[in-house]
């Protein structure tokens, strides 16, 4: 059974397809997976066995039947904690939503279930997607597969980090400033933020609204847009999510081609602060699409030195407004502090004893942004500033098209390390915030490895043109497993598990 | 830009209905104050004919027909609340009304 | 809660010395058939937490989405207030924390309202038009409904605990803003009943509101200060809360204005703050001062986008709204030529709509008017519901009046026969039937009946046979006494004038 953890989705889907393998073997193998490594990865807080088994014996009667089955019918998948799940629990990776059950599904749950891929369970998470490592889970770091003293990245460390280890072929994320994109450079994974509005966001548990998407975490290129094309699409339930159709994604996917394509790279985003590895895996990338045809311009994009600033002013906002729900009346937990509390002092006391340092930092800091007399200065600014980030992208794009940069400027750091830096912690995500800003797509891919940790390599292309992403990430996925003989992941070591 | 000291944070924290220890408010006024140190140029990026983007892709006039749809049950409704009596969320007492 | 009169000055010396201005937020509950930003039902009085949805209770990851027809019929009010649609406008999150706002804020509109800039001319009972400027209509959602348990009073004030229903979260309300109101010195009081009648009576025209104010679909908070005579500047406000029937506006606009001089007067200086309301001691209690709690960090909603207005969307809006009040009721007036004290007394009793009815049916204006403002209005008061409520239609009318014109009954016998019918004894021709109300027609019958009274009284009989004619009244009393009013009045005194053998 080994194996059957190691295929790609695309390819397990033609192995179940042919019935060369069941959805219930499948399913258990990763079950069997998670068991063995999970103890040492903690990447799942919620292990759906039963259910997922059911679903998987419900695709194998439905295919021995000949009725006609989606074609990821069987290929388990792992959600983010922050998508809501009917008969699991989804606690946000907060306290305060511990033992919460939703009564409803999420849009894109909804569609997995329709589809009958059997949810294998939930993944941690930074709180509240509220970080860039994972440790500010409140039930544990989830550690990365290739060296279990760093980091899996963040917010969803537990998605990548789980695809990473082999405990699911597939995994949902959530992208706030590169939640997923992040995650997958420093474990070696493909992760794509799609264009705003592209894939609901209802029943995504909120951080800061106009800047969330949920995406696909995978192992390939190929499994990214398959499973891109399931969730994506419009949504009657979320208002900013886009009529326009998902697109031919897997069929750029399996064309992955840059030959005459405009790649441009952008001079804000590599060189000074970038790690002299990650620079170095960023020039051979670009190398290779150099030579399977690709032109290489250079592009300049003058504002995004304020798109960090913006971001830390405008996701803080919304967030203080999204998390204000959460205060001992309608759900989750309650704390009532001795003597005769009134209402005001329970809410007080309930988030006091609820959110984790992070989660209040934001909160603060959003309050602050948007009280009287600072709004024009503070939130209204950092408007202005994505007016001014657009119209960088709509430069670019107008030269390019696709844009180039690597996703991150560090590999993995250790854990611990940034815990108590939150600026140095939140420069992390100053290549992959820009994309956020704009609502425009993203994808990372692993591009080998520096001192023994991945690298990630990101492609952004215009607003409703996720379709180049693939079509680019495939081309230079294809070089790169070229080079190294397969996938990035062959390398990784072997995880010693803690049971 | 206004320096952040613990008073700032602790009406902040009281208007975000979060309870903090002075030790917490102290700690938090010196780390917002690195924050909002560190995003101050953003003011000074744009000048006044710059309009502000609140939603990333422009749409407009998105609406829902004014049809009734599937509402939960009342014990659905109330299943996650911490605290409910007659079919409904119970509070304790409040302070003042609106 | 105790009120102390001492601290009211007269309404009188009030006045003397102080010029009030008002200012009005009105609440309208839309009629729509789903919430605000959920298919919820928007319905009244239903089991607890049943109508609502995820979106309803603030769930973690749900998602608002806008009603199309509570977006129109936003921009009906505005029409019918005379303002001007803007085109385009944002929803914003008001931020506030309280336990009946599910989401902890309240999703409305802040910098940029759907309507804006508009006005209604006002008449007051004696026919003075004033006209109220108006600032702002606005979209927003009404919170849910807390009732507070334990204590005496089942106020907010000594409750143990308090329970929370969902129901109403989420129904579309827009809420009317008024222009500060000067210059109405005295008459304020009676401006401000007339004000919130004026409201109720246009979304209700419009079809877009129950307007019910009992059941909390037209809410009022109204602001009251005080100026000296002569000053330019405006005094502090304060916003009295929920004031929630006509008569309550128009006595806590009086309460304020009286209780403001008093503060005055003292040499004291009105807080702004929050005021409550109490109908039974008809006086405001203190509230909430302003403060800095009162910071809701406004910000444009993302999970909603604008709404954007056309021509020819508002054009469409504005030719399906009705004839305004105002205009309708110069129109009725005029076509049944009632003088303007007549009018306004119909207007008053509130049964123009039922006269209007009657006459459509075939019912003459001037018969029109004597049914509803008589004996209809009459029972209605006994009954204590509204005249309208009494459940007479304009069918039924027009049998009674045809039953009285084709000498079946007289006018007396058709009070009875209204009676009848509203004791559910049938149609006017059963109960007419049933009770033997019909007119005596019998001559025969009538000549007894007339024998027997002239026997009685002899000398009246003589009176009239001396040429004193009128006296003839006292015979007619006694005929219809015998014949317990069955008789046709004008039928009986020709046969006695007969039977005497003198001329009419």
């Amino acid at each position: 059974m080994a194996e059957l953890i190691r295929l790609s989705a695309a390819v397990l889907a033609e192995k179940l397809a042919a019935g060369e393998v069941s959805a219930v073997e499948a399913t258990q193998a990763h079950l069997d997976r998670i068991e063995e490594v999970d103890g040492a990865i903690n990447a799942f807080l919620h292990v759906n066995t039963a259910e997922a088994l059911l679903v998987a014996a419900d695709v194998d009667k439905t295919r021995s039947t000949g009725d006609a089955l989606h074609p990821l019918a069987g290929v388990p998948i792992a959600v983010k904690d922050l998508i809501v799940t009917k008969g699991q629990p989804t606690t946000a990776g907060s306290k305060i939503l511990e033992g919460w059950h939703s009564p409803y599904d999420a849009t894109v749950v909804s569609r997995l279930r329709a589809a009958k891929m059997p949810i294998l369970g939930k993944t941690n998470l930074d709180e509240f997607a509220m970080g860039s490592s994972t440790e500010h889970s409140a039930y544990g770091p989830t550690r990365n597969p290739w060296d279990l003293d760093r980091v899996p990245g963040g917010s969803g460390g537990g998605s990548a980090a789980a695809v990473a280890a082999f405990e699911a072929p597939l995994a949902l994320g959530t992208d706030t400033g590169g939640s997923i994109r992040q995650p997958g450079a420093v474990t070696g994974t493909v992760g794509v933020k799609p264009t705003y509005g592209g894939v609901s966001r209802y029943g995504a548990i909120a951080m800061a609204s106009s800047l969330d998407q949920i995406g696909p975490v995978s192992r390939t290129v190929l499994d990214a847009a398959l499973l891109h094309e399931i969730i994506g699409g419009h949504d009657p339930h979320d208002s900013t999510s886009l009529t326009d159709p998902v697109g031919a994604l897997v069929e750029a996917a399996r064309n992955g081609d840059v030959e005459g394509m405009k790649i441009g790279i952008i001079k804000e985003l590599h060189g000074e602060g970038y790690q002299a590895g990650v620079e170095h895996r960023f020039n051979e990338a670009l190398d290779l699409l150099r030579t399977a045809g690709a032109e290489i311009v250079e592009v300049s994009c003058p504002n995004f030195k304020y798109a960090l600033g913006a971001y830390y002013l405008i996701m803080p906002s919304e967030a203080s407004s999204n998390l204000a729900k959460y205060d001992g009346v309608r759900f989750g937990l309650r704390v009532v502090p001795d003597g005769a509390p009134t209402i005001e002092r329970v809410m007080g006391a309930t988030r006091a004893a609820g959110f984790g340092d992070e989660v209040k930092r934001r909160i603060i800091l959003g309050t602050y942004a948007l009280s009287a007399g600072y709004y024009d200065a503070y939130y209204g600014s950092a408007q202005k500033v994505r007016t001014l980030i657009q119209r960088d992208f709509d430069a670019a794009f107008g030269q390019a098209d696709v844009l180039i940069s690597p996703t991150t400027p560090t590999t993995a750091f250790k854990l611990g390390e940034k815990l108590d830096d939150p600026l140095a912690m939140y420069l992390n995500d100053v290549a992959t915030i820009p994309a956020n800003m704009a609502g425009i797509p993203g994808i990372s891919i692993p591009g080998g490895l520096a001192d023994g940790l991945p690298v990630g390599i990101q492609f952004l292309a215009p607003a409703r043109q996720d379709a180049r992403l693939y079509r680019a990430g495939a081309a230079l996925e294809s070089l790169l497993e070229g080079q190294w003989g397969g996938p990035l992941l062959a390398q990784a070591p072997e995880i010693v598990g803690v049971k | 830009m206004p320096e952040i000291n613990r008073e700032d944070v602790a009406h902040l924290a009281r208007l975000a209905h979060i309870d903090m220890s002075t030790e917490e408010l102290d700690r938090m006024a010196g780390e917002l104050a690195v924050i909002v140190d560190s995003i101050k140029t953003v003011s000074e990026a744009a000048g006044d004919d710059v309009p502000a983007t609140s939603h990333p892709i422009p749409l407009s006039n998105v609406y829902r027909e004014d049809v009734v749809g599937e509402t939960l049950t009342n014990e659905e409704a109330l299943s996650g609340a911490p605290d409910n009596a007659d079919g409904r969320f119970k509070v304790p007492a409040i302070l003042d009304g609106e | 809660m105790s009120v102390n009169t001492a601290e009211i000055l007269s309404f009188d010396e009030a006045m003397e010395k102080y010029d009030p201005v008002l200012g009005f937020e009105v609440h309208v509950e839309l009629n729509t058939r789903t919430k605000m930003f959920s298919s919820a039902p928007n319905a009244f009085g239903d089991t607890p937490n049943t109508n609502v949805t995820p979106v309803d209770l603030g769930l973690p990851g749900v998602l608002p989405v806008i009603n199309r027809i509570a977006v129109e019929s936003s921009i009906k009010i505005g029409l019918a207030l005379g303002c001007k649609i803007a085109e385009k406008c944002y929803f914003a999150r008001k931020n506030y924390f309280y336990p009946d706002t599910p989401k902890n804020f309240q999703t409305s509109q802040y910098e940029d309202p759907i309507a804006y800039d508009g006005s209604i001319d006002i008449e007051l009972a004696d026919g003075t038009v004033f006209t109220v400027e108006i600032e702002r209509a606005h979209m927003e959602e009404d919170a849910g409904k807390l009732t507070h348990m334990g204590g005496a009073t089942g106020r907010i004030q000594g409750a143990e605990f308090s329970l929370v229903d969902y129901n109403r979260a989420g129904v579309p309300l827009v809420e009317i803003v008024t222009k500060p109101i000067v210059g109405v010195g005295s008459r304020a009081p009676e401006l401000a009943k007339a004000y919130v009648a004026a409201i109720r009576e246009i979304v209700k025209n419009l079809g877009v509101s129950d307007a019910r104010m009992e059941r909390g679909n037209v809410r009022c908070d109204a602001n009251v200060s005080l100026k000296p005579k002569g000053q330019e500047k405006f005094g502090t406000r304060t916003e009295t809360k929920n004031v929630n029937s006509l008569r309550a506006v128009e006595h806590a606009v009086r309460y304020e204005i009286q209780r403001h001089a008093a503060v005055l007067d003292s040499g004291t200086a009105i807080i702004q703050e929050t005021r409550h309301w109490h109908e039974d001691t008809r006086s405001t209690t203190s509230g909430r001062p302003k403060s800095d709690a009162d910071d809701y960090r406004y910000f444009p909603e993302p999970d909603l986008v604008p709404v954007v207005t056309n021509e020819a969307w508002i054009e469409k809006l504005r030719s399906e709204l009705p004839e305004p009040p105002a205009e309708r009721r110069k129109r009725l007036q005029q076509d049944w030529g009632y003088s303007d004290a007549e009018f306004r007394d119909v207007v008053n009793a509130g049964v123009m709509t039922s006269i209007e009815d009657t006459i459509a049916a075939g019912i003459k204006p001037a018969t029109a008017r004597k049914w509803w403002m008589g004996e209809i209005s009459r029972r209605a008061k006994v009954a204590d519901v509204e005249p309208a409520e009494l459940g007479v239609t304009p069918e039924l009318i027009v049998e009674l009046q045809g039953l009285i014109e084709s000498g079946k009954i007289n006018d007396k016998l058709s009070r009875d026969v209204l009676d009848g019918v509203l004791a559910g004894e049938g149609t006017p021709t059963e109960v007419v039937e049933k009770r033997g109300l019909a007119v005596v027609s019998d001559d025969g019958a009538l000549l007894e009946a007339i024998d027997g009274a002239l026997a009685a009284q002899p000398d009246v009989a003589d009176k009239i046979r001396g040429g004193k004619v009128q006296a003839v009244g006292a015979i007619v009393g006694g005929v219809m006494k015998a014949t317990r009013g069955q008789a046709d009045a004008g039928r009986v005194r020709e046969l006695i004038l007969e039977r005497l053998g003198v001329q009419g």
